[in-house]
């Protein structure tokens, strides 16, 4: 497809109450500055059903145009619908380049559409820039478990598209709004959606791990040493407001269940802090937690290669370091 | 029910050593193994197998003659049938070009085997974990897909498939065919059988090369017919200057830890 204009999207996805997730409005920073490069607007791009707040909270975050699909058949997202969408308003306007939230949802739209669009897309990225010499969007993400990162362009196809992983980029303070609104009648029929929600299972109360939303989280490794020894790590977790995550060698010991797991089979986190309790720090594990903006590392062994992320790192026995750092943590918030 | 799983032999990552002295990726002796979410693909593929007897599965890998070790492994796990899909032409394809091709050695396979009700892949391969060529298969064919999946069964003329979310699990129903990409379920999948193993060994593995597609548009596939381009590759640099802290007692350097993150408005 050809590029109609300068313009840079980044698809700004919705919550269950119709506000913007944070990752789209974290995407407006950096989209802002590809977007002056490139020479166009910055338009976000958002499609629900009730999702007015999610206008306003992409106006605020400092969006030229919001373009929004509003419509009952969009109150869930489904492959088929949002991606029809999609599909429709880059063909109507032919946006440049287009950034996506590398979230699930993002992560099962952005295949499908550059795949119906026959352009290239470049998936998790941790860096966005343009290319000095073509003026393409350099994309660079991390392969091989975080060991390689790469660099990648996408020539001769627009528009060009790229997701990108929540927590990367911090969200600006929101500003004045000042964005022209699109609105885009667009509707799918009934029986073009061929998948159907039967049944959430919510988990149980306080059971809900959202480890990729986390702003610190403090996990426990093979060093916790039983299900029990997730008690000082939920404890230290508590006083700061933290998730409790967990590496693959405690869940596969049965310690915690899989929803808490951080790394290559597990989540990809980059919270503010990540506290790592008797966690060895194989390469699967860092691979899902060294984009955290400060790592902590506390283990006994002192060539855990942990340490070598860490910014802090403390040699010392889990069951006494937990507690006392609990301690510690209450007195300041006192 | 007739089942496709997609599967890709990848380097172990967690066996990836950087050479410190070229600060280069060391593959060299790096074993290859089934691509881990692949696996679970199969095994999911596997479980409506052991519920619905007279089914098939059959899988596909795009990749070297070495990736007949990787079929083989599948064949002695769960797999009735397997094909490689090989050929030079191939070599250096990203992920579109890579499913458009998938697509073309689909629609060969089920000239042999007949229609698949479904198409089963990993959630992403281990050593580029992008996640696209699932999605993207799904498009070429223009079948519906469910992600992220923890588990799959049959019901009637559709799947019912245990999908991860982050705001708790879904259950989503499907019509066929369709695609599904796997993630981590909740259980350990299949080892191989002895008598499996050693007909594994025995069996013939077909490839598939580009002369079975005479259709395929050539202007799509490999290095050249591949939207992104790799512009460079480094390897990152490591965080170095870490604070490491042993004081004399646990408490002390829990204390001191304390104050230093306070200090860096961590906390």
């Amino acid at each position: 497809m050809e590029a109609k204009t300068k313009d840079l999207w980044v698809y700004v996805e919705t919550k269950e109450d119709g506000s913007a997730k944070s990752v789209g409005l974290e995407l407006l920073g950096p989209g802002r500055d590809l977007a002056d490069k490139q020479g166009g607007k910055l338009v976000a791009v958002v499609i629900g059903s009730g999702v007015e707040q999610a206008v306003s909270d992409a106006s605020a975050h400092g969006a030229d145009q919001v373009i929004v699909v509003d419509a009952p058949e969009f109150k869930e997202y489904t492959t088929d619908a949002y991606t029809a969408a999609m599909y429709y308003l880059i063909d109507k306007y032919g946006p440049t380049t287009l950034l996506i939230g590398a979230t699930p949802d993002g992560r099962d739209m952005g295949p499908r559409l550059s795949c119906r669009l026959k352009t290239g897309l470049t998936a998790d990225c941790t860096g966005l820039d343009i290319d000095p010499e073509s003026g393409n969007v350099a994309w660079t993400r991390p392969a091989f478990g975080g060991n390689l990162m790469a660099t990648i362009l996408c020539p001769d196809h627009r528009p060009q598209i790229g997701t990108v992983r929540p927590g990367v980029f911090k969200k600006s303070a929101p500003g004045n709004a000042k964005a022209e609104v699109v609105r885009e009648e667009f509707h799918v029929a009934p029986e073009q959606i061929r998948t159907e929600l039967l049944e959430v299972i919510r988990e149980a109360a306080g059971e809900l791990v959202d480890l990729e939303g986390a702003d610190i989280i403090v996990s426990g490794g093979r060093g916790v040493g039983g299900p029990e020894g997730f008690a000082p790590v939920k404890a230290l977790a508590d006083v700061l407001g933290a998730t409790v995550g967990a590496s693959r060698a405690a869940v596969d010991s049965g310690w915690i269940s899989h929803a808490y797991q951080v790394g290559q089979t597990g989540k990809t986190v980059a919270p503010k802090l990540y506290i790592a309790c008797g966690i060895s720090g194989a390469i699967q594990h860092l691979a899902g937690m060294s984009g955290s903006d400060c790592i902590v590392a506390i283990n006994k062994d002192p060539d855990a290669p942990i340490f070598d992320v860490a910014d802090y790192g403390i040699v010392g026995n889990l069951f006494e370091v937990l507690p006392a750092l609990t301690e510690e943590i209450k007195k300041l918030k006192a | 029910m007739n089942i496709l799983v997609c599967v890709k032999q990848v380097p172990d990552t967690t066996e990836i050593k950087i050479n410190p002295e070229t600060n280069t990726l060391m593959r060299e002796g790096v074993p290859s193994i089934v691509n881990t979410f692949d696996a679970f693909a199969l095994e999911a593929a596997a479980r409506i197998k052991d519920k619905n007897p007279d089914s098939k599965i059959v899988v596909v890998s795009m990749g070297p003659e070495q990736a007949k070790a990787a079929l083989k492994e599948c064949l002695a796990i769960a797999a009735d049938k397997a094909y490689l899909v090989s050929d030079r032409v191939f070599g250096g394809s990203d992920t579109l070009a890579t499913s458009y091709i998938l697509s073309n050695a689909i629609r060969k396979i089920e000239e042999l085997e007949g229609k698949f009700d479904a198409i089963f892949c990993g959630k992403q391969a281990i050593d580029g974990d992008t996640a696209q060529v699932g999605p993207e298969i799904a498009e070429h064919l223009d079948y519906p897909q469910v992600t992220y999946a923890l588990e799959a069964e049959l019901d009637g003329d559709r799947l019912k498939v245990l999908k991860e979310g982050q705001d708790g699990n879904m259950v989503i129903g499907v019509k066929l065919p369709c695609l599904v990409t796997f993630t981590k379920p909740s259980f350990d999948p299949r080892y191989p059988t002895i008598k499996r193993k050693m007909a594994a060994n025995r069996a013939e593995i077909p490839t598939l090369t580009s002369a079975d597609f005479p259709d395929i548009d050539t202007t799509r596939i490999g290095l050249k017919g591949s939207p992104t381009h790799v512009k460079r590759s480094f390897v990152p640099e490591k965080k170095k200057g870490g604070i490491k802290i042993q004081e004399e007692t646990n408490e002390e350097s829990a204390a001191k830890l304390a104050t230093l993150l306070s200090d860096a408005h961590v906390i």
